[in-house]
């Protein structure tokens, strides 16, 4: 093959599975947002929360299926608090002001995961080697690892549950209903907390999930934050309604910004990587603001 | 006790429009700007001056601005720092390329500069709200701290990485000591202060309350959700300008694209969430919680343990105590402390009764 175009391959693979990366964690945003009709901001630190907790706890000695348990059950604790100390006293409320909550509740994450595991980085063996794999470069050429592998796995897998969890199920239904009016819902006999510490619960498993792959990729740190405000982006151009524009909008954003990297990036001095991502968002915004797959947004007076 | 309405009449419309209809209130700020102006410059060390005055005031700007756009106007913005970024490095040049530019004028002019740019990033809000308008204004603050990053020309191509900012100089004299620098910052805080006050509640800000309160209806009722929104991201980054424009030129003393990152943007935040949404005034109480709680956090330590905690401790609880703080606030008292100020006010005034 033409080594440009093998490169632009290349490049396009590698951005590709960058892009599973976000998907994953916008996947727990668009979980919380379908179910409540809540923005969480604070997905991206639930995901260095967990991931954080989970090395920390290796740390101490605990075997891995141990400490993957215990962090779970952490997850749920802290969707559970989470609804008993931000949700169900602001139930009703205005969705900025739920927004805003949210953006607390991610500082308290950050702050506490630090406090208590300290902020230095670590690393993260999960067991999955993340080199290339060398049949498949010898044959193509092409660079892939068997993490990068993994991680497109479980997110299509994950995908592939919620969609069914959301559209087949009556658990499914029950959520869309809260998502819808939580009053409404309720005044049907939804049991709204029961739904709430659900989800986040759900939400935290996925964050756990999410941080795992990307701490063995880039060490647990507390850069993984600021990677995970780029699920932002792939929300807005996936529609935050919809599971499987996730994925698909995660594809988008990690291919493009790569291209824009290698290609035109060089032009500036680099750095594209940085916003090209959030300018992608701001054009979808401007021509289609409910994203490819999102319900259109209608509003009343 | 001291605070009363009774006894204030109206007779004419002129003093119907007064800012402040109380006369108690009147002496109160004619006091505190007494002591701003002509006590504190000569009294307060130059420890007090150059590193809590000073940049208290500036971001008390800032927040005013964000203030503006998000308390009054309702559109949520996560770019502060970028639109500080801008005003900073529009000081910088102009004053750097345009050498009989006085600082009033470049200062005003970074001001225009840094609201042009704002009017620009506005422009999704006419689409989109709450979140989305989030995401779409990090755009604009990741943008524009690469654009001054990447172009030498904005840091007059200097590879050192900090640069200098450049005495601040008005008609030939120097101000350079800290009283002077934030006599400079004083003056031009109480002016927009004083302006952003009347924008509130003339007619600009009775728009911008109600495209907040509904925009659709907004619409309906026949304002033009075009001017008012535009309006207000570009007063929002005309303060926000200002406000970088002096934090760097007096506080910082270098300007650098680095110190305009995404969590100044979030202290921003927290300094309106905290302070007050849709109070001009609750401004300058969330600038200055957010700035002094790291210094009572370092003497409680101090006192605690007797010697300083690493900066990380300390940093991560601070995270944690704005977090806790602003959830709080969201569900017991969403408009801050401006109204915990103002429910202290009510219950004196009627003191010592209970109704």
């Amino acid at each position: 093959m033409n080594p440009e175009i093998l490169f632009f391959f290349e490049v396009l693979i590698g951005g590709l599975l960058a892009g599973v990366m976000y998907s994953l964690v916008a996947l727990g945003f668009v979980l919380i947002y379908k179910a409540s009709s809540v923005f969480n901001f604070a997905q991206g630190a639930m995901v260095f929360f967990a991931v954080l907790s989970f090395v920390g706890f290796m740390e101490l000695g605990l075997p891995f299926f141990l400490a993957l348990l215990v962090t779970v059950g952490l997850m749920i604790l802290v969707g559970m608090a989470t609804e008993r100390f931000v949700l169900r006293p602001l139930v009703n409320q205005h969705e900025d002001t739920l927004l805003m909550a949210t953006i607390g509740l991610a500082f308290v994450l950050e702050g506490l995961a630090q406090l208590v595991w300290g902020v230095e980085v670590r690393r993260l063996d999960l067991g999955i080697r993340d080199e290339p794999i060398m049949r498949i470069a010898d044959a193509t050429g092409i660079f892939v690892s068997v993490l990068d592998l993994v991680a497109g796995l479980v997110a299509a897998v994950m995908v592939a549950v919620l969609a069914i969890v959301f559209s087949r199920t009556k658990v499914g239904l029950g959520l869309r209903a809260v998502a819808d009016g939580h009053g409404a819902a309720m005044s049907i006999g939804i049991p709204l907390r029961q739904v709430w510490v659900f989800v986040w619960a759900a939400a935290g498993i996925v964050a756990l999930v999410a941080g795992m792959l990307w701490g063995a990729r880039a060490g647990v740190q507390f850069a993984l934050v600021g990677l995970a405000l780029k699920a932002l982006p792939v929300l807005i151009i996936g529609g935050f309604t919809s599971v499987p524009g996730v994925i698909v909008a995660g594809l988008i954003v990690g291919a493009s910004e790569k291209i824009a990297e290698v290609y035109i990036g060089p032009y500036f001095g680099g750095g594209i990587e940085g916003w090209a991502p959030y300018m992608l968002a701001v054009l979808f915004l401007m021509f289609r603001p409910e994203g490819l797959f999102g319900e259109r947004i209608i509003r009343r007076v | 006790m001291y605070y009363r309405q009774a006894g204030t009449y109206r007779t004419g419309y002129a003093q119907d429009m007064r800012l402040m209809p109380l006369k108690e209130d009147r002496i109160l700020l004619g006091l505190v700007l007494v002591i701003a102006f002509a006590v504190l410059p000569f009294t307060a060390s130059d420890y007090w001056l150059s590193a809590i005055l000073i940049p208290w005031l500036c971001m008390s700007l800032v927040a005013m601005g964000q203030n503006i756009l998000m308390g009054y106007a309702g559109q949520l913005s996560l770019g502060a720092a970028g639109f500080m970024a801008a005003g900073a490095f529009a000081c910088y040049n102009l004053i750097l390329r345009v050498e009989w530019m006085p600082f009033p004028v470049a200062i005003l002019l970074s001001g225009l500069i840094a609201a042009a740019i704002g009017i620009v990033f506005g422009l999704p809000s006419l689409r989109v709200r709450g979140l989305y308008l989030a995401v779409a204004t990090l755009a604009s603050q990741f943008f524009i701290v690469w654009v001054i990053d990447k172009f030498g020309w904005f840091k007059n191509y200097d590879t050192s990485g900090i640069i200098t900012a450049q005495d601040i100089v008005i008609f030939g004299k120097a101000f350079t000591s800290p009283a002077e620098m934030y006599l400079v910052v004083l003056t031009i805080t109480v002016l927009l202060t004083w302006a952003a006050m009347n924008m509130a509640r003339g007619s600009a800000g009775r728009n911008w309350q109600a495209v907040r309160d509904m925009d659709v209806a907004a619409e309906v009722m026949g304002l033009s959700l075009l001017r008012t929104k535009l309006q207000a991201f570009a007063i929002s980054s005309f303060y926000c300008g200002v406000g970088g424009a002096l934090f760097a030129f007096t506080y910082l003393k270098s300007v650098e694209p680095a110190a305009f990152d995404i969590n100044l943007s979030f202290r921003v935040l927290f300094m309106v969430l905290i302070g007050g949404l849709g109070t001009i005034i609750g401004s300058f109480y969330g600038a200055g919680f957010i700035l002094l709680l790291p210094v009572f956090l370092n003497i409680f330590f101090h006192a605690l343990f007797g010697k300083a905690v690493d900066a990380s401790i300390t940093s991560a609880l601070e995270q944690v105590i704005f977090g806790v703080l602003i959830i709080l606030f969201m569900i017991y008292e969403p408009l801050g402390l401006a109204k915990l100020w103002q429910n202290l006010q009510e219950r004196m005034r009627r003191w010592p009764f209970k109704f």
